[in-house]
């Protein structure tokens, strides 16, 4: 029996935040599980790269490499899941909530027939079962999830569960097997691009995110500047996507992007109770707000009501004085 | 071509959310039931669109009980040419996709089309499931998506970038936002809506992996310290020495 995780690794062979988190959060659960937390990677990162797993608890990291993991694939990286899985009899499989993770989660689930629960914010509680709590109604609630089967797989939600070094530990890496038919491969990727200079907001630990109250699409420089002092992701409210003030993908809200940032920074927004089911996972918003009565100053931890073109200078101008 | 779109019942985006006997059950009193957004802003008029352009047949499935009937009646209404209910309630994510999957198989569908997840449960789990289940390729998390001569061409969201991907169909696909635009049911359609075939299925046996024990509301937030305007150095040190989030 084992605790299986999910190495997630970007093209360039790293290991980000939220996968480090989904691997502490396995460790931790293997522990109060009495048994051993052992990895399981796709893709051609180097063995340095994951060996430094063990500095997380992380005693055994099996990886799958060759042509056919070089990128990410749906089926072809679950069948590894599932080769590690039946190598180690995985009883749990952790995945980070990302991109990555919500696309194998359910294929992995469905496959072992394992109970699923997505987005998990905390520790399996196993006094009565085995419990796990989740973010639902759009970050508005929690709900704790019984899981029934033998087998289970869990997501863990981003910046929900802390990195902690265990040691100075190195994991064995030891390659995995997986054997994989031209037929395997039915989704082909024809072009894939990063986008460039921006802090990707599923990423960023500081979101600074603007609205209506910023007039028109020439004002964003001041919310730049901002986010650039800051070294923070770049989001929006919905009105602003929608007017193509913004693009789509710096939405962030009910419909669009959730994001758990450590601290989220709502200039000229209103805070519909629709943007807030996106942004209230986070650690501490600010909300900057020319409307004394603005409901996101109810959501928020700091406030300030004025005039965002006269407060977002002199902010940024502070937190340059404070980063020197 | 033959499509089908997969969709849920949640409360209304603007809903209140509160829990009754002892927070084991959402309190459904006074919510507005709506068409999970996921699903009807993206997957549902996608696929009227991809209809409009190359025609072929709608259909659209829900698993629930009858008080899921006005979400149909308006995806119907939109423009679905007919429905399918599956009458189980509508619980655990492996249990429904079990429902769905021979639905697929028989169907013969093209593309099978959801939401990214639901705005109540948030489990992101049915395409994939009901993929794995009929042993079909899952895109998820699409942004665009095009047909041309039984192939798809689809954009999809990856970690800080995104990705152009074509397969053959069939295929199933998660939807989100990029996909396409909101649409508002017409008069004529509402009326048509309503004398549209929907078929009621009674479920197949399959396993609940998982049941929700109980919920719990956020802790309430402390009231907001508020930091008068021109005193934002001020601001940068509490986020600093307070928050320490900076």
């Amino acid at each position: 029996m084992s605790v299986l995780l999910f190495a997630d690794t970007t093209p360039e062979g790293k290991i980000k935040k939220n996968v480090l988190e989904a691997v502490c959060y396995g460790v931790a659960a293997a522990a109060l599980m009495k048994t051993e937390a052992v990895a399981v990677a796709a893709g051609n990162a180097s063995a340095d790269a994951l060996s430094a797993l063990g500095r997380y608890g992380v005693k055994k990291v099996w990886q799958a490499e060759g042509e056919a993991f070089e990128r990410f694939d749906g089926d072809v990286y679950t069948k590894a899941l599932l080769a590690a899985a039946a190598k180690e009899d995985a009883e749990l499989l952790v995945l980070p909530h990302n991109f990555h993770g919500r696309a194998l989660a359910p294929l992995a689930a469905a496959r072992l027939r394992a109970g699923l629960v997505s987005g998990a914010v905390a520790l399996p509680l196993l006094e009565d079962g085995f419990v796990v709590k989740k973010g639902v109604f759009s970050g508005k609630a929690f709900a704790f999830v019984r899981i029934d089967s033998p087998k289970k797989v869990i997501t863990v939600s981003p910046n929900a569960f802390p990195v902690k070094e265990a040691g100075e530990d190195t994991a064995a890496v030891m390659p995995l097997e997986v054997p994989v038919k031209a037929e395997d491969i039915r989704v082909r990727v024809t072009s894939a691009e990063q986008l460039s200079g921006a802090v990707p907001l599923t990423d960023a630990s500081v979101i600074v995110s603007g609205g209506r109250g910023l007039k028109g699409p020439e004002n964003w420089p001041l919310l730049e500047e901002l986010a650039a002092a800051l070294g923070a992701g770049l989001a929006c409210s919905r009105p602003v996507a929608e007017a193509g003030w913004r693009p789509h993908h710096e939405h962030v809200g009910q419909t669009g992007l959730t994001v758990r940032p450590d601290l989220y920074m709502a200039v000229g927004i209103s805070g519909a109770i629709q943007h807030l089911a996106g942004v209230n996972g986070s650690k501490c918003i600010v909300a900057i707000n020319k409307d004394p009565d603005a409901p996101f100053f109810k959501a928020a931890d700091y406030g300030i009501a004025g005039d965002a073109f006269e407060v977002l200078p002199r902010l940024t101008e502070a937190v340059k004085k404070y980063k020197s | 071509m033959k499509l089908l779109v997969c969709i849920s019942k949640t409360p209304d985006t603007t809903a209140r959310i509160a829990f009754t006997d002892n927070d084991t059950r959402f309190d459904e009193s006074g919510i507005q039931f709506i068409i999970n957004p996921y699903d009807e802003w993206y997957a549902l008029v996608r696929a009227l669109e991809l209809k409009e352009q190359s025609g072929g047949e709608l259909h659209i499935l829900t698993v629930g009980g009858a008080d899921t009937e006005p979400i149909i009646r308006k995806a119907l209404a939109l423009g679905g040419d007919e429905a399918i209910r599956i009458n189980a309630e509508s619980t655990d994510g492996f249990f429904i996709a079990s429902q769905i999957a021979p639905v697929i198989r028989e169907g013969g569908y093209d593309l099978v089309l959801t939401g990214k997840e639901t705005i109540d449960y948030n489990g992101s789990a049915l395409g994939g499931m009901i993929a794995a289940l009929s042993d079909l390729p899952y895109i998820s998390l699409a942004t665009s998506l095009d047909v041309s001569e039984g192939t798809a061409t689809l954009r999809r969201e990856t970690e800080g970038g995104e990705e152009v991907c074509t397969v053959s169909l069939p295929a199933v696909v998660s939807c989100m936002k990029g996909m396409a635009e909101q649409r508002i049911p017409n008069m004529r359609g509402i009326m048509a809506a309503r004398s549209k075939p929907l078929k009621v299925l009674e479920p197949v046996a399959a396993d609940t992996l998982t049941t929700v024990v109980c919920y719990e509301q956020p802790a309430p937030k402390g009231a907001v310290k508020m930091i008068d305007p021109g005193n934002e150095e001020e601001l940068v040190r509490l986020l600093h020495e307070e928050a320490k989030v900076i």
